[in-house]
C-alpha cells in the first residue's frame, strides 16, 4: 500500500462499504448522533435541567414524549443532551487508547529484542486485570470529572491496539521500501513515524470504531453505578440510575436511555464490522 | 509436558510482580492519600491526628519500603485490615465473598459454553440461510446491550410485572428454617436472573467465535476428504470438524475470566448479591483502600490462574503444543 496505489485502495474500500447496507445504516446513525449532539440545544424540546414539581414521573405523553423523571425533568431532552457525553467519552477515550497503543506497538515491533519483551510483558500484565476493577479503583481516588473518566478508560484499553500495531509493524519492517529508506540514511524515528505508521493504521481504524462502542458502554456502566458523570449533567447511564430506583412506577425512565445506548453501540459495531470486511483483502465480493 | 509446564509457570513470575507493582502504584500515585480521604469526611481532625494515622498505616515511610512491606505481607496472604468500622482483616472479608462470585461465574461460564457451541455450529452449518442471519442479528444485539440495562429489564418484567422471580439477594428472609429442598429451590430462584445477566454478555461474542472457528475447519481439506469418502454429514460435522473447532475456545475461556470478574461488580450490585464484586464496589465507595488493593490483586491473580488452566488444557487437548515446547 504505497502512495501511488492509495487512490485505488480507497476506491475499492468505498465500493465495498457502499454495498454493505448494515454498515451504511450504522454510519448513518453515527452521523445522526453527531448532528443531535451538536444541535442538542436546538432540538431538545425542554431545558434538560428545568425542574417541574407538578409533573414528577409522568408517563410519556404528547408534551413529554419520553415522560419525565423524579424531578419532573423532560427525559427526551436529557437523552438528547446525554448523546453529547457519550460521543465525547467515546472519541477522547479511544483517541488516548490509540495514541498509547500505536506508540507502544510501533516501538515494540520495530526494535524487537528487549524493548519488545518489556513492552509486551506490560501488555500481558495490564490484560490480567479485570478492566472494570482497575477503572473503578482509579476513578474513586480522583475527583469525579468526565475528563478523568475518559483518561482512565483510555489508559486501560490500549493493549489490543498495541498488539495489532506491533503485528503490522513486524511485517512492514521487512519490506523493501523500509530497507531503501534505511539505505538513504533515514533516522529510526523518521522510518517509524513516516514510513511504517501510515501503513500500519488500517486495522487500527476497525478497532477504534469498535473501541468507541466499548468506551460508551463502560462510561454508561460507571455513570449507572454513580461513579461516572455526576448529576445534574445528564448521561444515559445516570438517567438509568433513577430508572432503577423508580423501576416499579416508571418504566420509561429505564427504557429510553437504555435504547439510546443500545442503538448507538449497535451502530458503531455495524460500522466497524463493515470497515473490517471492506479492508480485508481475503473477502472478495 | 513437564517441560512445557515448568516453562509456563516460570513465565508467570514476572507477571505476578508486575501485577503487584501496578496495583500498588495505581493506589499510591493517584493524587490524594487514603488518609486524606478519611480526613476530608471529618474537618475537625487536626494535623497531629493526621500524622498519627499516617504513621499507623505506614504511609510516612518511603514508597519503595511501603511496597516491599506490602508485597511481603501479601506473600503471607496478609492483606491488612479494612478501613471500615468493623476493622476486620481483608483476607477474611474476601474469603467469605469469593465462593459466591466464583461459583456464580463458573455456572455462567458453563451456561455460556453450553449455549454458544450449539448456536455457533447451527450458524456455521446453515451458513447464509435465514437461521444464520437471525443468529447474527442476535449476536449484534448481544454485543450492544448494556448488561446493567438487561438486568433492569429482567427485574421489571420477571420480578415486578410477572412476580416470578425475586429481585435481590440470595435467600428469602427466614429461609434458614426451610427444609433442604425448599432452601435450594429458593436460592436457585434468586440466582436465575443474575446468571442470565452474567452469561448474556459474552454469549454473543462466544457464539460468533464458534461460528467462524467452525467455518474455518469445515473449509479444510480433511473435511472434504471425509465427505468424499462418503461419511454421513452428521459424522463429518460432529466427529471430525467439531473437535478441532472447539480447540480455540479453550483459550477463549481463559480470556473471558477478567471480563466475568469485572462484570460481577455490576450484577452483584444490582441484584444485591454478597459477592466479591459487591465488596469491591462498597470498598470503592467508602475508599477502603486495603479492600480495593486486595481485590484488585486477587482478581488479576485469578485471571492468571485461569489462563494457566486454559493453556494446560489446551496442551492436553492438542499434542502439537506439547511437543513444540
Amino acid at each position: 500500500m504505497t502512495n501511488f496505489t492509495n487512490s485505488y485502495v480507497y476506491a475499492v474500500f468505498w465500493q465495498r462499504i457502499k454495498c454493505n447496507r448494515l454498515a451504511l445504516a450504522g454510519g448513518f446513525v453515527v452521523v445522526l448522533l453527531f448532528a443531535v449532539s451538536l444541535l442538542a440545544p436546538l432540538i431538545a424540546p425542554n431545558d434538560p435541567n428545568s425542574i417541574n414539581a407538578w409533573q414528577v414521573l409522568s408517563p410519556p405523553s404528547w408534551q413529554h414524549w419520553f415522560g419525565t423523571d423524579e424531578l419532573g425533568r423532560d427525559v427526551l431532552s436529557r437523552v438528547i443532551f446525554g448523546a453529547r457525553i457519550s460521543l465525547k467519552v467515546g472519541f477522547v477515550a479511544v483517541g488516548i487508547a490509540i495514541a498509547i497503543g500505536t506508540v507502544v506497538g510501533l516501538l515494540s515491533g520495530y526494535y524487537s529484542g528487549i524493548v519488545d519483551t518489556f513492552l509486551m510483558r506490560i501488555v500481558d500484565i495490564m490484560l490480567c486485570f479485570p478492566a472494570f476493577f482497575l477503572i473503578l479503583a482509579v476513578i474513586t481516588f480522583l475527583e469525579p470529572s468526565i475528563w478523568y473518566i475518559m483518561m482512565v478508560i483510555g489508559l486501560t484499553s490500549w493493549m489490543g491496539v498495541a498488539r495489532l500495531v506491533r503485528a503490522e509493524t513486524l511485517s512492514i519492517r521487512e519490506m523493501d521500501y523500509i530497507t531503501a529508506a534505511r539505505c538513504i540514511g533515514c533516522s529510526d524515528l523518521r522510518i517509524i513515524f513516516r514510513h511504517i505508521l501510515p501503513n500500519a493504521m488500517s486495522p487500527v481504524l476497525v478497532s477504534a470504531t469498535l473501541g468507541i462502542a466499548g468506551a460508551i458502554l463502560t462510561e454508561s456502566a460507571l455513570s449507572f453505578l454513580g461513579i461516572g458523570v455526576q448529576p445534574p449533567t445528564p448521561s444515559w447511564g445516570n438517567i438509568l440510575t433513577s430508572g432503577k430506583d423508580y423501576i416499579e412506577f416508571a418504566w420509561w425512565l429505564s427504557l429510553f436511555p437504555g435504547l439510546a445506548i443500545l442503538i448507538t453501540v449497535l451502530a458503531y459495531n455495524l460500522l466497524g464490522e463493515g470497515i473490517r470486511d471492506a479492508l480485508d483483502p481475503r473477502v472478495n465480493r | 509436558m513437564l517441560n512445557y509446564l515448568t516453562k509456563r509457570i516460570l513465565l508467570m513470575i514476572p507477571l505476578m510482580v508486575g501485577i503487584t507493582l501496578i496495583t500498588f502504584s495505581v493506589i499510591h500515585l493517584a493524587p490524594g492519600e487514603p488518609v486524606e480521604m478519611q480526613m476530608a469526611m471529618n474537618p475537625k481532625v487536626g494535623k497531629e491526628a493526621r500524622d498519627r494515622l499516617r504513621q499507623f498505616y505506614g504511609l510516612d515511610r518511603p514508597l519503595h519500603i511501603q511496597y516491599f512491606s506490602w508485597v511481603g505481607k501479601l506473600a503471607r496472604l496478609d492483606l491488612g485490615r479494612s478501613f471500615s468500622s468493623d476493622n476486620r482483616p481483608v483476607v477474611d472479608k474476601i474469603k467469605e465473598r469469593l465462593p459466591v462470585t466464583i461459583s456464580l461465574n463458573i455456572i455462567a461460564l458453563l451456561l455460556e459454553f453450553g449455549l454458544a457451541i450449539p448456536i455457533g455450529i447451527l450458524a456455521a452449518t446453515h451458513r447464509d440461510t435465514l437461521l444464520d442471519k437471525g443468529i447474527t442479528v442476535f449476536v449484534f444485539l448481544g454485543f450492544a446491550v448494556p448488561t446493567f440495562w438487561l438486568a433492569l429489564l429482567l427485574m421489571y418484567f420477571l420480578g415486578v410485572k410477572l412476580n416470578w422471580l425475586p429481585i435481590s439477594g440470595l435467600h428469602t428472609l427466614g429461609s434458614d428454617n426451610y427444609g433442604t429442598m425448599r432452601y435450594v429451590w429458593d436460592m436457585a430462584k434468586h440466582l436465575i436472573m443474575p446468571i442470565m445477566v452474567a452469561s448474556f454478555g459474552s454469549l454473543a461474542g462466544l457464539s460468533r467465535y464458534m461460528r467462524s472457528s467452525m467455518l474455518n475447519v469445515i473449509g479444510q481439506d480433511y473435511i472434504t476428504t471425509a465427505r468424499a469418502k462418503g461419511l454421513p454429514e452428521r459424522v463429518v460435522i460432529y466427529k471430525h470438524a467439531l473437535r478441532n473447532a472447539l480447540l480455540p475456545l479453550i483459550t477463549l475461556a481463559g480470556f473471558s475470566i477478567p471480563g466475568l470478574i469485572g462484570g460481577s461488580v455490576i450484577f452483584e450490585t444490582i441484584f444485591a448479591i454478597p459477592g466479591m464484586g459487591q465488596l469491591f464496589y462498597q470498598g470503592v465507595m467508602s475508599r477502603d483502600y486495603p479492600v480495593v488493593m486486595g481485590i484488585l490483586v486477587i482478581g488479576a491473580f485469578l485471571t492468571l490462574i485461569g489462563n494457566l488452566v486454559a493453556d494446560i488444557s489446551y496442551a492436553l487437548a492438542d499434542p502439537r503444543i506439547r511437543q513444540r515446547a
